[in-house]
């Protein structure tokens, strides 16, 4: 079911929020992001992105956390 | 226990009265503290841990808390309130081990303005174990956690794969917890306008323009107004009296007091223990450590240090590092030492050799700027800024090619960001009073002994021997007269007290500025070294001080031919 409505974190745009449905990265990454409130299921909003390649600032839950844009890549987001 | 900021060490600190360091912000905490705490009859130790998001450790800090679970026979596990499920998991992680647990359910004033709603005793029921309210910072609810301890519990709790253990947490929040909707405050719209690329850019030239000029400010308003005063008007007196009662000259009047220059105590260049010996620490040092503390604590207590990570991490990223190395690089600029041991928040070896190679090397701390305030500073402020640029371009371009030369890559940012807190003043200036009175009781010791040494090394003609031996690259690479070699022989116990041997050389501006610059960066003082060797080993110290005095040597050269 992959529509038109499943981006990337890092391609979101600030403000826009959605669910996250799959991270694609190992163990670990999922590990982390899962203990920082990342996980499929979870409704996110995108904060703001740093230009030049930067981290994304998301909020999740009552926290904000910044992310990687490496990482922000490996985590789809179906918009909402 | 608990995650990372959550309030573990004011908890700690209110169990057992030791003061330890509490900021607003991930990784405060990087190694264990023990304290003693009454329970009962009984006396037991209490250990405060580095905070961690699960037993899977990423950096070393949290190693070492995985390391302190084994070594308890209770866990306090301290849970941040309004982020319940996040925090859970470690709990559930702690349930499933073989140790007695109880719960702190800590920041619990902020769940009733966020509109969060617990139901306590169905959260007792499902975790089997104890779960106690608290408000550590105002110490509500503390004395029920005291009581509770002896009632935590070991539960049966079946050992979970993660994604079950989410499972199970999905349907415990389900059951306790209710969120109500509600407006953002300032304090909201404030956080997101930090970390955006235009409003947090201007955000952070404000913050860090106004945290300077406070620093500057405070540090000499307090000079002026309280320490010079107190020396020239009251101290300088009493010298004079005792430099006629030890009559003028001679070993013991030289130790105490210097050389005493036309009738009168001149307290940066005489160098006698009582003289410059009282004065660089007390009336040059001192105001600048309060000021840069009292400013340094204010940014970490409001929680603004991890969103300058943020907006860093680009830059950060082209030294081999990220974003979040700016905590360890703005705590160096108070001391390098606590600087080195922050390196444990960051997640590769290699990370953590270069932050605190650079840390060592371009980052002056607050005692050696305060010097270079006082001493360059009086030829002209164009000065401080050749020493301060020629320091910050250092450490981008070792940076730049320590992220090309040392092996491996570097990993990405990937952190928490607390929410904004107005942090009480008492709390403020409690951090502030730990931190001076750290520098007194650590720094002014060693600032009297190298006063000394330098005295007893200058009788035996000893300093001479050195300055012959090394003449050629003092004079002839760096320009500086060959006595200027002894500051940096002493700058290896303190930096403060070796700029200051550099006031009664006569020196040029230029010279001045080359001396300084080559003093911050080619070795670290001694309290330094002793944690940059404990933290990083002597292979990584070696080749970290093989680059310190290279680049200090090539520095010294270049600015010495272009200024």
């Amino acid at each position: 079911m992959s529509d038109g409505n499943q981006i990337t974190l890092a391609r979101m745009q600030t403000g826009q929020s959605g669910k996250v449905v799959q991270i694609q990265g190992g163990g670990g990454l999922v590990n982390r992001l899962n203990a920082l409130g990342i996980r499929p299921s979870k409704r996110v909003t995108k904060v703001s992105s740093m230009f030049m390649r930067g981290p994304v600032t998301i909020q999740v839950d009552r926290t904000q956390v910044a992310v990687g844009l490496g990482m922000a890549k490996k985590i789809i987001v179906e918009l909402a | 226990m608990g995650n990372p900021n959550v309030g573990k060490s004011v908890i700690f600190s209110r169990l057992t009265g030791v003061k330890v360091i509490i900021s607003n912000y991930p990784g405060t905490t990087v190694s264990y503290t023990q304290g003693f705490m009454k329970l009962g009859e009984e006396t037991v130790e209490v250990i405060d841990v580095p905070g961690t998001y699960t037993l899977e450790p990423t950096c070393k800090a949290e190693e070492v808390a995985l390391q302190m679970l084994h070594t308890g026979d209770i866990v306090i596990n301290v849970v941040n309130a309004t982020n319940l499920e996040r925090n859970l998991y470690l709990t559930l992680q702690l349930l499933e081990r073989d140790i007695p647990v109880v719960v702190a359910l800590n920041i619990w004033d902020d769940t009733k303005h966020r509109g969060i709603h617990v139901d306590l005793d169905k959260l007792r029921e499902l975790l089997g174990v104890e779960v106690i309210p608290t408000v550590a910072l105002t110490g509500q609810g503390i004395k029920e956690l005291v009581e509770n301890i002896h009632k935590a519990t070991l539960p049966d709790t079946p050992v979970r794969s993660r994604d079950e253990r989410w499972a199970t947490i999905g349907s415990i929040i389900d059951q306790v917890q209710h969120v109500t909707h509600r407006h953002h405050t300032w304090l909201e719209y404030l956080e997101d306008a930090s970390v955006k690329p235009l409003t947090g850019g201007i955000i952070a030239l404000t913050v860090l323009a106004s945290a300077f000029f406070i620093v500057r400010f405070v540090g000499e308003s307090l000079i002026s107004y309280v320490f010079n005063p107190l020396f020239n008007h009251l101290w300088a007196p009493v010298l004079l009296r005792l430099s006629d009662f030890l009559g003028g000259t001679g070993f013991p009047h030289d130790i105490l007091i210097g050389k005493i220059t036309g009738g009168e105590v001149n307290f940066v260049e005489s160098f006698g223990l009582l003289s410059s010996g009282l004065y660089v620490p007390f009336a040059m040092v001192l105001p600048y450590i309060v000021a840069f503390y009292l400013v340094l604590g204010l940014l970490e207590d409001v929680g603004y240090l991890p969103r300058l990570a943020v907006l860093m991490d680009t830059v950060m990223h082209r030294l081999g590092l990220h974003g979040y190395a700016i905590i360890p690089t703005l705590l160096g600029l108070g001391c390098n030492v606590p600087a080195i041991l922050a390196t444990r928040i960051l997640e590769s070896k290699r990370e953590r050799f270069i932050a605190a190679t650079l840390v060592s090397i371009a980052v002056p701390c607050a005692a050696l700027q305060a010097m270079i305030f006082g001493l360059v500073g009086q030829r002209g402020g164009q000065y401080v800024v050749i020493v301060y640029g020629t320091l910050f371009v250092v450490w981008i371009i070792l940076g730049i090619i320590l992220n090309r030369v040392v092996k491996g890559f570097s990993p990405e940012l990937l952190i928490e960001i607390p929410p904004y807190r107005l942090p009480p003043w008492r709390t403020v200036v409690k951090k502030l009073w730990m931190r001076t009175y750290g520098f007194l009781v650590e720094a002014v010791p060693i600032i009297l002994a190298a006063v000394l040494v330098i005295n007893i090394l200058y009788i035996f003609g000893i300093f001479n021997a050195i300055a012959n031996f090394t003449a050629p690259v003092v004079t002839g690479l760096l320009g500086l007269p060959k006595e200027a070699v002894t500051a940096l022989v002493v700058g290896v116990l303190r930096k403060d007290v070796a700029l200051g041997m550099l006031a009664p050389l006569a020196l040029t501006a230029k010279q001045l500025v080359v001396g300084s610059v080559v003093l911050a960066m080619f070795f670290p003082c001694i309290a330094t070294f002793v944690v940059f060797l404990r933290e990083l080993g002597v292979v990584n110290m070696l080749k970290s001080a093989g680059v310190m005095i290279s680049a200090a040597l090539i520095t010294g050269g270049i600015l010495n031919l272009i200024l």
